[in-house]
């Protein structure tokens, strides 16, 4: 009925490019896979660098995931988003001074971490955020300025030491030493990022949360709280933003307030790289920007100050060639 | 007997043009109603304002509620199922997820009710993996409908349930919620402009007209009535 009005050519040709990108982009990966591979066999400084590039762009990864859950449910680009992890690290810190185990105090930091995220949103964002998308954005710029703010306030700028939860070992695999951390590191945000993909495609509460952050008014009269939804999505992104924060501490060789500012500019240009609305776009953006760094580190060591900037050009170039992102779909919408 | 839902002098508007000016109707308990009236007569916004879509002002009572200050979700919540205008479905969703969505207030296994709508309508369980998009206008209006059933409302709020669909399709909707109306004693206020189907269905009516009920009465008397004859049934 309404096929037999728009024209179904029309509707064909843009499935098939959409399906053809999509193949280029898988072609693209299992290529870099692929080398990313033969590298590894072929040399075990290769390998090395691989496998730390793996390990902190999983920590990039995750919070990308955190900026895309806000900005597919919301539209607004969080900018704090790096800086309420670095905030959450320096509790967790605070919890482990306090006597608590590394991984007691882990758990206790998502959690507060789940509060603190809920409540900016409903204190903070929700009052603007009718208003106006950009009026929100901003105020998760002056949150960015706050949260610094405070952290300096109560710890100070100078640097604190957090031991590492998987102590200083390594395996040894096939004459490549893999350090017990990254190993740890991919393990942990991998089996975060997992239980939150569980949470929204497994359960009732997740498919509220899905229906509430398409279409909002379609979902309150299907009875979901669309408001409390929101509240969740921060809650979650928070969390996944802590998780970020504490695996990545550390990769750095001590705690300061400027933990998360570079990783912050990485993972937007993984979100972006992902595909701004793709989770799984934001995982793959965000362990290829790692593996990139890493390597581009490893063996042009006169660069390595330009790993910002190179964040950006990746930022651009995708914005300039394919807005939508690897895994993004261009939105439309059929009138 | 009190009525189900009763909206006394309700007001409702958008920004600064106003949609009803005191509207007051009854919907009994188990019966059909059907509100009928003119592009721009406010059918849709009288709708809007039970599920709290817009807002409004006046008395609205919902099985001895007041419903005045409650948002969409809470509405949801109490029993109403609002098919609004143009689908309303979730066209990113797969079919099985908007059904599942239709019993989101629900505790406990929505299976019986998932059954119950797949008696009615087969197809949508083959295609329950699909997403909603790829169904026609006609097939998205079915599962939205389908969804309010899982539901389980007290209320069903139908808004131009006939938009863009073929003929055979609308008087099989309309089958449908008489069915449901008959066997379940399933409560609906329906907004249509095809008059004469929901005059079939309908028990009573309401023709609005400018935001202000202009008539009202039992099905029968609407169809006799010389006025809505001609501006409605056109004979």
């Amino acid at each position: 009925m309404m096929e037999a009005v728009t024209s179904p050519l029309g509707g064909l040709r843009a499935r098939g490019v959409s399906m053809a990108s999509a193949a280029v982009v898988y072609v693209l990966l299992l290529a870099a896979a692929v080398t990313l591979l033969v590298g590894s066999l072929e040399s075990t400084r290769f390998a090395t660098l691989t496998v730390s590039g793996v390990a902190v762009g999983a920590a990039y990864g995750s919070l990308a995931l955190a900026l895309v859950l806000i900005y597919r449910a919301t539209h607004v680009v969080n900018f704090a988003q790096g800086e309420l992890g670095m905030a959450t690290t320096y509790v967790a810190y605070q919890l482990i001074q306090w006597g608590l185990s590394y991984w007691e105090a882990f758990f206790a930091t998502l959690a507060i971490a789940f509060v603190l995220g809920a409540a900016i949103q409903t204190l903070l964002i929700r009052p603007v955020q009718h208003r106006s998308v950009i009026g929100a954005v901003i105020v998760t710029v002056g949150l960015f300025i706050l949260i610094d703010g405070i952290v300096n306030w109560i710890w100070g700028s100078g640097i604190r030491f957090l031991r590492s939860p998987f102590g200083g070992g390594s395996f040894d695999v096939g004459g490549v030493q893999i350090q017990h951390l990254y190993v740890g590191m991919f393990g942990v945000v991998f089996a975060c990022v997992v239980l939150v993909w569980a949470l929204f495609r497994v359960t009732k509460l997740g498919l509220g949360m899905r229906a509430a952050a398409l279409r909002p008014a379609a979902a309150a009269l299907v009875g979901v709280r669309v408001e409390w939804m929101l509240a969740l999505g921060w809650g979650l992104a928070a969390v996944l933003g802590a998780v970020a924060g504490l695996m990545y501490e550390p990769t750095q060789l001590f705690l300061t307030p400027t933990l998360m500012q570079q990783a912050l500019v990485f993972a937007f240009a993984a979100a972006v790289l992902g595909g701004l609305e793709s989770p799984g776009g934001a995982m793959v953006g965000g362990l290829a920007i790692g593996v990139f760094l890493e390597l581009l580190a490893g063996y042009l060591p006169q660069v390595v100050s330009l790993e910002v900037p190179f964040a950006f050009a990746v930022l651009l170039a995708i914005l300039l060639v394919k807005p939508a992102g690897l895994f993004g779909r261009r939105e439309v919408s059929r009138v | 007997m009190t009525a189900l839902l009763e909206l006394e002098d309700v007001e409702a508007r958008y920004g600064p043009v106003h949609a009803l000016h005191g509207v007051s109707l009854a919907v009994e308990e188990g019966s059909v109603v059907a509100v009928l009236g003119p592009n721009g007569a406010g059918k849709t916004t009288t709708l809007r304002a039970v599920s709290g879509t817009v807002r409004r002002s006046g008395r609205i009572t919902f099985a001895g509620r007041s419903l005045g200050r409650l948002g969409p979700d809470a509405v949801a919540r109490l029993g109403v199922a609002h098919v609004p205008e143009g689908r309303g479905t979730f066209a990113e969703l797969t079919v099985w997820e908007n059904l599942r969505l239709g019993g989101y207030t629900r505790r406990g296994s929505i299976q019986p009710e998932l059954e119950r709508v797949f008696t009615y309508f087969p197809w949508l369980s083959e295609r329950r993996r699909q997403p909603a998009a790829t169904l026609s206008g006609g097939e998205q209006q079915m599962l939205a409908l389908a969804r309010a059933f899982v539901h389980r409302p007290r209320l069903l709020l139908l808004d131009e349930p006939s938009l863009g669909l073929a003929p055979v399709l609308v008087a099989e909707l309309f089958r449908i919620v008489r069915d449901l109306n008959e066997e379940e004693g399933l409560t609906v206020l329906v907004v249509e402009q095809n008059a004469h189907l929901a005059l079939q269905a309908a028990d009573s009516g309401y023709v609005l007209e400018a935001g202000r009920v202009a008539l009202a009465g039992t099905s029968a008397e609407l169809r006799a009535d010389d006025s809505v004859r001609r501006s409605y049934l056109g004979y």
